[in-house]
């Protein structure tokens, strides 16, 4: 089985990549068109701003890529900003678009009382659709968020959100397209967990 | 709300954890990938390496620490000790580090906060300071090149400046408090915290459990940071944290 984790020139992808290969797959870190299309599954990372990272995306071709790999119905998750350009479009400097996978904006956190930004550290999720694959088998708990923006998503596209003052979008998924706003690679046995539920998904498909 | 965090921290030295590691189902006790690997397992939150080498080959070895570690763990860990350029954070950082902390190299030139949130973002940005109370000024003074060298500069006033300058996080450890195992530094604590709106991690002074109640409470901290207790089992992560979430601190 293998895992593309499409490379796209931003961020640190050794983390994505070894959590991977700990469950037992073999992960190619790529941006070879023909390799992401036929692998199992394939992982959007991602770290940094949305305008930049769009714009690797479409400079290197990977947008059409990741479109095409969601259209094919190979299961595709979006880890951080990776979630995030899953989505319509940004307010991050300036108005961007996104992938378009999922219905919906990212926008900044409104400035709160009590909550910094950005929103840093272990933070719990609630389940929302706890009968989905993704949550198979899992109970809620913490897992690690780094982010100042924040998806707002459909609500049938809400796997699972955390409270930051209000319910924040965590995890996402509508049809073989998913997402999560934290770093399952760092947030312990349940982030572990999460990832292997979702590399698990083509091998319930098939 | 987000959780605290217990963060053990290891002091390496040429690629070896020093400072006596007393545990008995490592195979290599001084080994930081294996030790590092254990601490996740055991459940703490987060994790800080602290290279102490004083020559260069000992710093090429911590980048491969960094790498291997990066690969091992599945919770974020902060790399400090001898960053004084923006590449030496971006080293640290592509070979997996998700923080870098800067100490000396920040008071001598503040401008590597800017450079370093500017290029890297402020949440990979954590200052570390140590403070010792100066009694004549009645307030904290900072301290550098690990303790030895006073500043003349007020700890309040640097941590706010810190933040201004960028920082994610204040790695706030008490002179006064650091080996004595009676507790953090609580009123140091509460008093940088209560200052700024970025997270403060407190250092110095664990030796039980309750100290990190009163230091996630009366001291306000985000979270609690300890090495010795941890490495000698005095304090089992596993324990501290059930007992801390009895006790309604929100705990992962």
């Amino acid at each position: 089985m293998a895992v593309a984790i499409v490379d796209y020139g931003m961020g640190n992808l050794h983390s994505v990549s070894k959590a991977v290969e700990r469950l037992g797959y073999t992960s190619l870190v790529t941006s070879d068109a023909a390799e992401i299309l036929a692998a199992d599954s394939v992982i959007l990372p991602g770290v940094g701003a949305f305008g930049d990272a769009m714009e690797h995306l479409r400079e290197s071709g990977m947008d059409d890529v990741v479109r095409a790999a969601a259209s094919a119905g190979q299961p595709v998750l979006g880890i951080c900003l990776g979630m995030q350009l899953l989505f319509s479009s940004s307010e991050e400097h300036g108005e961007h678009k996104g992938l378009g996978l999922l219905p919906g904006a990212v926008v900044r956190f409104a400035p709160r009382d009590g909550y910094k930004v950005p929103h840093m550290g272990w933070n719990k999720l609630s389940f929302r659709q706890p009968e989905s694959p993704l949550l198979a088998g899992l109970t809620e708990g913490h897992v690690y968020f780094v982010h100042s923006y924040h998806a707002l998503a459909a609500d049938s596209d809400l796997l699972a959100v955390t409270d930051y003052g209000h319910p924040v979008t965590a995890i996402v998924g509508r049809g073989n397209v998913y997402g999560m706003q934290f770093h399952p690679e760092k947030s312990g046995e349940l982030g572990v967990k999460l990832l292997g539920n979702f590399l698990r998904l083509q091998a319930q498909q098939a | 709300m987000l959780a605290k965090r217990i963060i053990p921290c290891l002091d390496v030295k040429d690629g070896r954890v020093v400072k006596g590691v007393n545990f008995v189902n490592l195979r290599d006790a001084g080994d930081p990938v294996e030790l590092a690997a254990l601490y996740d397992r055991e459940g703490a939150d987060e994790l800080v390496f602290l290279d102490i080498s004083a020559s260069v080959e000992g710093r090429a070895t911590m980048i491969e620490v960094v790498r291997q570690t990066a690969g091992e763990i599945a919770i974020p860990f902060t790399v400090g000790g001898g960053i004084s350029t923006p590449d030496d954070m971006k080293r640290i950082l592509r070979a997996g580090a998700d923080k870098i902390g800067i100490n000396t190299a920040a008071v001598n030139n503040p401008q590597l906060i800017l450079e370093g949130a500017r290029h890297f973002g402020s949440q990979c940005i954590v200052v570390a300071m140590d403070a010792k109370y100066n009694e004549a000024w009645g307030e904290w003074e900072v301290y550098t090149h690990g303790g030895r060298t006073p500043t003349g500069i007020r700890a309040l006033n640097w941590a706010k400046e810190a933040e201004r300058l960028g920082a994610g996080e204040i790695l706030l450890t008490s002179m006064d408090a650091d080996g004595t195992k009676d507790g953090f530094d609580l009123k140091l604590t509460a008093a940088v915290s209560g200052l700024l709106s970025i997270p403060v991690i407190a250092s110095g002074g664990a030796g039980k459990i309750e100290h990190f109640y009163d230091v996630f409470t009366e001291g306000r901290a985000d979270a609690g940071l300890a090495a010795t207790i941890f490495h000698y089992k005095e304090i089992a992560i596993h324990d501290l944290k059930a007992d801390l979430k009895q006790r309604g601190v929100e705990i992962r």
